[in-house]
């Protein structure tokens, strides 16, 4: 199966990608053969199969709910490219 | 006496212990290297200099205190995918360009703590999204048998280096066979352990059910040193699992006598060049001869792991990868409009084509209506071919092939058509969908590059797949052959 422009319109804004219309050319045609490579995936014998659910068959471990780690906002926000008094900045959101 | 630049991890450790040589010259020695004849290689994204020979320094005082770790003065290479306090990580995107670290990654911790010493960050494919190193913000690596050839990826700065003697060993991910596919390329050894042997907190996340952290070297011997260090539990990582860590060092020595081998048929079928092809059958016929047996075993769904690993991998990539906004880390776009247009020119211009790809191509498997028919169906997929190798190791220890189809191919020759570039890694992606120990180790020559000889093993076999390479480097030297340029 083939994916059409709106679908790879609606995918990219599904995931947050603006593109240039030459890479939305080319993502149409590459995202097609992808994914007219994986449909082979339709014709395995599945029926009864339990989804994998972990590699190595373990259980999520849990922890107890409590702060582990130390308070590192300062060191942390360094690598922010917009912070004022320990908060993130983006534009405006609400008028 | 072998060069310095030469010297296995193993060898490089007793003449620091005996005082031939100390740390500070090892790591001058090969600084001067990576300066000099490796530079073209464009295997770093960050060289260390000034903190390698600090740790070098460091590293001499301790021996000469008595307290010396096991790894004490020996230098190594992080793949530029591993956090690494106060140093840029840029997990080679343009995303990360300027990121600066808060922290170790557990695995760097670890080896410094046991007293390597680093001596920069490895190039890589962007966000470990790719087989030849090309997708990377900073550039290609250049394979050292052939300057015109990819060493492969995404771990290809790691493998060029060791395969160079720029450093004599390195670490990397796999999440693929981002390990074992540059290792083949590059005539270096190459270690993917079982999942959730080596703590993944700090390391970049790609595929989060697939990644693993393992080792380039130029020995068996070596790989198994550094695996000994690295592995274990971690509780910073909820799938890191709690088994115990045997010594890989001491049973590198048992004879592979009585070994059950299994080949698949398969894997020696007319996708194998056959010049690769004889190489792997003459190696799988040395290990006969030194007492191993061999048996054919079946993979019915062999056909099916690259495509089950495009849907599973992209549709976890999408999901880590949207950390990614522009607004707590990474790269911001200018001026943006509102947030929706930060977010998406960040991303946008943030990342580069094939990590996009992904993206989209997660988003869309794991998109309202199609996630039973895609993401489902491939999990589904996966388990099949899990159940595929338990079955294979009721009956053999080890299952050995090639690691690649081909050799190291020219750059530029696969990046147009991403299926091609994708069915690089046909041999190797079985073993990071079902969770299993791997390794690829130098075998033979084909048109006079690298072939590699692929292993794979039950869960937790690193120390036999290990013992297994020992023995076959006792008997073969192909792992001490070297690019011509950099001997």
């Amino acid at each position: 199966m083939s994916l059409d422009k709106d679908q790879v319109q609606h995918i990219a804004m599904l995931a947050r990608l603006r593109l240039s219309d030459t890479e939305f050319a080319e993502s149409v045609e590459k995202l097609s053969r992808i994914v007219a490579f994986v449909d082979q995936l339709k014709n395995a014998p599945t029926a009864g199969v339990v989804p994998m659910a972990h590699p190595v068959n373990e259980a999520q471990r849990l922890r107890a709910d409590e702060v582990t780690e130390g308070d590192d906002r300062d060191r942390i926000q360094q690598n922010a490219v917009s912070v004022s008094d320990g908060l993130y900045l983006v534009p405006k959101v609400i008028e | 006496m072998t060069a310095l630049h030469r010297r296995s991890l193993v060898e490089l450790k007793s003449g620091l212990a005996s005082g031939e040589f100390s740390s500070v010259e090892l790591t001058e020695t090969l600084l001067a290297r990576i300066a000099g004849e490796g530079a073209g290689l464009n295997a770093f994204i960050t060289v260390l200099a000034d903190q390698a020979l600090v740790a070098a320094s460091a590293a001499d005082d301790a021996r000469a205190a008595g307290k010396a770790g096991v790894l004490n003065g020996l230098p190594i290479v992080h793949k530029d995918i591993f956090c690494m306090r106060d140093v840029r990580t840029t997990c080679g995107s343009r995303m990360l360009e300027n990121f600066v670290a808060p922290y170790d990654a557990t695995l760097v911790a670890r080896l410094s703590a046991a007293g390597a010493v680093v001596l920069g960050k490895s190039n890589m494919d962007e966000f470990a999204m790719g087989s030849s190193n090309e997708t990377s913000y900073f550039g290609p690596v250049r394979n050292p048998w052939d300057l015109e050839r990819s060493p492969g990826g995404s771990s290809g700065g790691s493998a060029a280096a060791v395969a160079a003697g720029l450093v004599p060993a390195a670490t990397g991910t796999d999440t693929g066979g981002s390990i074992r596919q540059p290792a083949a390329l590059t005539n270096t050894v190459g270690l993917k352990p079982t999942y959730g042997r080596v703590s993944r907190y700090g390391m970049i996340a790609f595929a989060s059910s697939l990644d693993q952290a393992g080792v380039i070297t130029r020995s068996a011997a070596d790989a198994a040193l550094l695996l000994g260090v690295m592995a274990g539990f971690d509780e910073r990582d909820s799938t890191s699992v709690d088994v115990p860590v045997p010594d890989y060092s001491d049973t590198l020595a048992t004879p592979v006598k009585g070994l059950r081998i299994g080949i698949v048929r398969q894997h020696f079928d007319e996708g194998l060049e056959s010049s690769c092809r004889s190489a792997v059958r003459e190696a799988l016929a040395t290990l006969e001869a030194q007492g191993a047996t061999l048996t054919e075993v079946d993979l019915p769904n062999l056909d099916y792991c690259v495509p089950t690993y495009y849907v599973v991998a992209p549709a976890e990539c999408s999901s880590n990868l949207s950390r990614f906004d522009g607004v707590r880390f990474g790269y911001r776009a200018e001026d943006p409009r509102d947030l929706l247009d930060l977010y998406c020119r960040s991303r946008g211009e943030g990342f580069g084509a094939e990590v996009k790809r992904r993206i989209m191509t997660g988003t869309y498997v794991l998109s309202a209506g199609y996630y039973d028919a895609y993401y489902l169906q491939a999990q589904k997929v996966r388990q099949l071919i899990a159940d595929d190798f338990a079955r294979a190791f009721a009956e053999v220890d080890v299952i050995a092939g090639p690691t690649t189809p081909t050799p190291a191919f020219k750059l530029g020759d696969k990046t147009d058509d991403p299926i091609t570039m994708y069915l690089n890694d046909i041999y190797t992606i079985g073993a990071n969908l079902a969770g299993l120990p791997a390794m690829s180790l130098p075998c033979g020559m084909a048109r006079q590059l690298p072939v590699g000889l692929h292993l794979v093993g039950p869960h937790w076999s690193e120390a036999r797949l290990l013992q297994l390479a020992h023995q076959y480097q006792l008997q073969t030297d192909w792992h001490l052959a070297t690019p011509e340029a950099y001997a």
